[in-house]
């Protein structure tokens, strides 16, 4: 699966905040480098579907091939996290991760429970997602995500919530997991150690290569 | 009195007429031994009455909450959302008994539909003879609760919306595959119904043991026990007095077992929707019925208040309609200048009674909030209860008490009795209203003023009270809009004899002269508008030369 942004541009109000081309093989992982602001989110929104009206899009979104650029969010199978891990609190651990698994899906509980095992979660199902750590708790964000079977990734500054150890094991998990099922990954993120260890082009919201990766 | 002790004052000014009045209630009920209750039961009409009250309450508020839903599922953060949004407000603004008179001239056999449809539609050529109003399962009470709970419940929901980032977490939702409506109800009605729980439980309770809208849409015979109870309190002789008392607390009794039933369904509920979660079913299909179910419903029912209120104005002003026309054949001022010489000591008396009212609870409010923001207070949990203890026990089960006591201390039958029971009902309204725009005051500001050397009481008058024009005038006109539509207190405390606008209205009611009753319904309506209006104007025009106070 590759995805593909052709030309994609969003503008507010005659400004002009992002204007990517470019093509995400499948393991890829693209980073998107921009100090705050309009920008990045921007290309977020215009890559899942939520920009608010008033945004102009113009180029097309393409995900092996499929448009998607005019679907609703939920039929273009591109998983998201974000930097908090917006696990539904009134569901257990298994019951987020039951939600995110497509319900064709029969012996979903041990289907979970693998999921959880693979992750170092075994026996994790029954809890309450408050009573994790952060790190568990990122993990089992993770998981939901994946476990949806989406085609890409797309991250929103995933890490910057995590302390700087588990940051590290975080980032091999995301991009080890991401790499082995094949997923394009863009990684949206001001921290300059993101980039370094997702170790693929680095751009920035206008699609010109970051010179440098040194801070 | 130091400014700290003010919180627990207030709501003790809350909880004791509550609690007094309670008690009032209960000791003539047991006065005789079971006498009272004996007599109770063996009136025929009980079962009916009763079956009534939980029927139309339990069903009214069912319906109200699943259109709340479905409209928040279907259209929030839609243009067509924005348009409900601002229609909230002044839907809220009418008064129970307006409302109530407004959808008896739309659907009564004599009204404005049948006479839209009459006679090419229908063939009538003279009002056909149904019971469609005060029919006798409850029909049309029950649709004029959903159509004044609907609003109330929206805001209260919208008030606590974001508080479970409602944005987010559907995109997370979308992202993994779920419809609008499936991610609303999977992921954000959880946090959302912990927050509107307390509302529904009072819309619960007010929905069965209302009495102004039963006396007007309601079945008769026999009537919803609620009415009842106030015929019966109202009676003059004693052992009527102790069968009210007694007929107050099956009222009350009814009130828990339906909070209960209610409570069981929430736990059925949630373990249906923990399941689905689990199920993985996205039900993306779900988004389009619900969507046409939510605008189809809401343009009804906003369709049918607007529509009613309008009847009632072209009626106060008809001078010839005949049945089946559509509009009246002329206009006159007829019946203005008839209903003037009882409609304007009324109309002086509603706004002597409801300024007093709200300027009292608007001091209340004020000054707990200051007082949280001095000395750094909380509001508990608890304390929110006994806030919303008015709203959450039947008014048809402790005023009756109350009047007792008043009756006693010779305090019943003035006008001020009657605001300071207004008080009662009109403060937990106006602390909603305040307390958010009150605590989202940047506290910096303050540090910033303490630090130039300004005393607490300059930092309240000079810097909060101006920063919270706008707030405290909504909060106002919120105060006014529930003091003019009371019903019952203003009956009971004020023995009949203190009349307002709204008891006029719900008194003419019965006797059919549509101009006289749609004169006085209007004004009980123009009453909150006007101060609703003042809110909107007069911070623009004070703050005309200030961007930021009109973002």
């Amino acid at each position: 699966m590759t995805l593909r942004l052709e030309n994609l541009t969003v503008t507010l109000a005659g400004r002009r905040l992002v204007a990517l081309d470019l093509t995400i093989g499948p393991g890829e992982i693209v980073t998107l480098m921009a100090p705050s602001g309009a920008g990045k989110s921007s290309a977020l929104g215009a890559i899942i579907g939520t920009l608010p009206p008033d945004f102009a899009v113009t180029g097309r979104v393409l995900l092996g091939g499929r448009d998607v650029t005019a679907l609703p969010t939920r039929l273009r199978r591109i998983g998201l996290l974000f930097q908090d891990d917006l696990l539904f609190p009134h569901l257990s651990v298994a019951g987020n991760l039951g939600f995110a698994l497509p319900a064709r899906m029969t012996d979903r509980s041990a289907r979970i429970d693998s999921a959880l095992g693979s992750a170092g979660l075994a026996g994790f199902g029954p809890r309450d997602p408050a009573t994790l750590s952060g790190g568990e708790r990122a993990r089992v964000a993770l998981l939901r995500c994946l476990l949806a079977e989406p085609q890409a990734l797309l991250l929103d500054e995933p890490f910057s919530r995590l302390d700087t150890a588990l940051r590290d094991q975080m980032r091999s998990l995301v991009f080890d997991r991401a790499r082995n099922l094949g997923l394009p990954v863009l990684l949206v993120t001001h921290d300059i150690e993101d980039a370094r260890a997702a170790a693929g082009p680095v751009l920035d919201p206008f699609g010109t290569a970051t010179s440098s990766l040194s801070p | 009195m130091s400014l700290r002790a003010l919180p627990r004052l207030t709501l003790a000014l809350m909880a004791v007429p509550v609690l007094a009045g309670l008690a009032g209630t209960l000791m003539p009920a047991f006065a005789d031994g079971a006498t009272a209750f004996r007599d109770l039961a063996a009136w025929p009409g009980l079962p009916r009455a009763s079956a009534l009250s939980l029927g139309t309450g339990l069903a009214s508020t069912a319906v109200a909450l699943g259109l709340c839903l479905a409209i928040l599922a279907a259209l929030y953060g839609s243009p067509a959302f924005d348009r409900i949004r601002r229609l909230l407000a002044p839907l809220l603004a009418v008064p129970h008994a307006a409302a109530a008179l407004g959808l008896a001239f739309l659907i009564a056999p004599s009204g404005w539909i049948a006479r839209a449809l009459s006679p090419w539609a229908t063939g009538w050529t003279s009002p056909p003879d149904l019971l469609i109003l005060n029919d006798p399962w409850g029909l049309s009470l029950t649709a004029g609760l959903i159509a004044k709970e609907l609003p109330f419940l929206l805001l209260m929901a919208l008030s606590s919306l974001a508080a479970t980032d409602p944005e987010r977490r559907l995109t997370t939702a979308a992202s993994l595959g779920y419809g609008r409506a499936s991610g609303f109800l999977l992921t954000i009605l959880p946090a959302l119904y912990r927050q509107l729980r307390l509302p529904v439980y009072a819309v619960l309770t007010y929905a069965m043991t209302v009495v102004d809208m039963a006396l007007i849409l309601g079945p008769t015979l026999p009537p919803t026990l609620s009415q009842q109870v106030v015929n019966w309190q109202m009676a003059p002789s004693l052992t009527s007095q102790n069968l009210a008392a007694a007929g107050a607390v099956l009222q009350l009794a009814l009130v828990l077992f339906a909070l209960t039933l209610w409570r069981m369904a929430e736990i059925a509920a949630r373990a249906l929707l923990i399941r689905w979660a689990m199920s993985g079913h996205r039900a993306a299909a779900l988004d389009r019925p619900v969507r046409r179910f939510a605008l189809f419903a809401a343009t009804l029912l906003a369709g049918a208040l607007f529509a009613g209120l309008a009847a009632q104005a072209l009626w106060s002003v008809a001078a010839d309609w005949r049945f089946s026309d559509a509009l009246p054949a002329s206009l006159s001022l007829a019946a203005w200048r008839t209903a003037l010489p009882d409609l304007a000591p009324a109309t002086a008396r509603t706004i002597a009674i409801a300024v007093a009212a709200t300027l009292a609870a608007l001091a209340l409010a004020l000054g707990c909030l200051e007082a949280e923001a001095r000395h750094g207070l909380r509001a508990t949990p608890r304390a929110m209860m006994l806030l919303y203890l008015p709203l959450l026990v039947p008014q048809v089960v402790f005023l009756p008490g109350l009047q007792t006591l008043a009756l006693a201390a010779k305090l019943e039958g003035n006008w001020i009795a009657v605001a300071a029971a207004h008080v009662v009902f009109v403060l937990p309204y106006v602390f909603l209203s305040l307390s958010q725009p009150f605590r989202n005051l940047d506290p910096r500001l303050a540090i910033a003023a303490r630090a130039l050397g300004a005393t607490e009481a300059r930092i309240f008058w000079q810097m909060r009270l101006p920063l919270l024009l706008a707030p405290v005038l909504t909060a106002f006109a919120v105060g006014m809009a529930v003091s003019v539509g009371l019903y019952l207190p203003t009956l009971l405390l004020g023995g009949g004899r203190v009349t307002t606008l709204t008891t006029e209205a719900v008194a003419l009611s019965s006797g059919g002269n549509r101009r006289i009753i749609g004169s006085f319904a209007l004004l009980q309506l123009l009453l909150p508008a006007l101060c609703f209006w003042i809110a909107l104007a007069l911070p623009r025009i004070v703050w005309r030369h200030r961007r930021r106070m009109l973002a």
